[in-house]
């Protein structure tokens, strides 16, 4: 037993000897299937967790546009090289599907959408838009730059 | 859990209520829970912003990009996505911190992630009021 909590998930059964409390197994792997409320869950987490990565990218960006010409052609350098671009292409969809999530739990803050019906039709609104969004992007961009 | 067989044995040596005392809600977490939900509302159109910026910037060359950062307003903007985005990101990771991580590696890794981001968004906001100066 390390603490306190540890402890607390510690219990006598009817005949008094010690017993570990039941605890519930985490969401995702072999206790429960995957649902697109869990499998949605975790994706927003994942997203954003990756989003934290993405901003060191932004951030060399933003830094190299201070110092110098050479610095700056080398951050341009990168993100068209086929990693930046692969990289660029995911951060891109983790933004969109992160954005949405959080519009999702904003509406679920307001009281709103909580029945399975809804959560389940925003849930699958969340993914088609995150893939149709983040093409309209790329596309555009393609066209945009040439 | 691996101690499925194993009789647990409790070394702490006090009453239940004893123990349960004083571990309900830490009383904190309202203020966080706000901040949050205020960076995510004030986030959605500041990226929006940020996005329209990385295209409108990818075609110019560098001395054009320090041009439009420069501009009042984009420099504004600028200087606000980096605060509120440093500021949420701090806040969803110590939420992922705080449910995968135990006691005792916890503390260390909040030290880490806090220290990194603070940097990180201090050398940000440093790079954006000099190309706003």
């Amino acid at each position: 037993m390390r603490d306190v909590r540890d402890a607390l998930l510690v219990g006598r059964n009817s005949e008094g000897r010690l017993v570990r409390r039941p605890m519930s197994p985490f969401m995702i792997p072999k206790d429960y299937r995957p649902q697109l409320t869990s499998v949605l869950s975790i994706s927003n987490r994942i997203s954003g967790v990756a989003l934290c990565a993405g901003v060191l990218l932004a951030a060399w960006w933003l830094l190299a546009l201070t110092v110098g010409d050479a610095e700056f052609a080398e951050v341009r350098r990168f993100t068209v090289s086929p990693v930046g671009l692969i990289l660029l292409f995911g951060w891109t969809l983790a933004l969109v599907y992160h954005t949405l999530g959080g519009l999702r739990h904003l509406m679920w803050d307001t009281g709103h959408g909580f029945d399975l019906p809804s959560v389940h039709r925003t849930g699958w609104a969340a993914v088609g838009l995150s893939l149709g969004l983040t093409a309209t992007l790329w596309v555009g961009a393609i066209w945009w730059l040439g | 859990m691996s101690g499925k067989t194993e009789t647990p044995r409790v070394a702490v040596m006090r009453s239940y209520l004893g123990r349960a005392r004083g571990l309900g809600a830490a009383g904190t977490g309202v203020e966080h829970w706000w901040a949050q939900r205020v960076g995510t509302v004030a986030l959605l159109p500041l990226t929006a912003w940020f996005v329209f910026t990385v295209l409108h910037l990818a075609p110019m060359d560098r001395a054009a990009a320090l041009n439009f950062l420069h501009a009042p307003w984009n420099a504004t903007l600028l200087v606000a996505f980096i605060l509120v985005t440093f500021h949420h990101m701090q806040l969803g990771l110590q939420v992922v911190i705080e449910d995968y991580l135990q006691a005792g590696t916890r503390t260390m890794a909040m030290l880490v992630m806090r220290g990194t981001i603070g940097l990180v968004g201090l050398a940000c906001l440093l790079a954006a009021l000099r190309l706003a100066i």
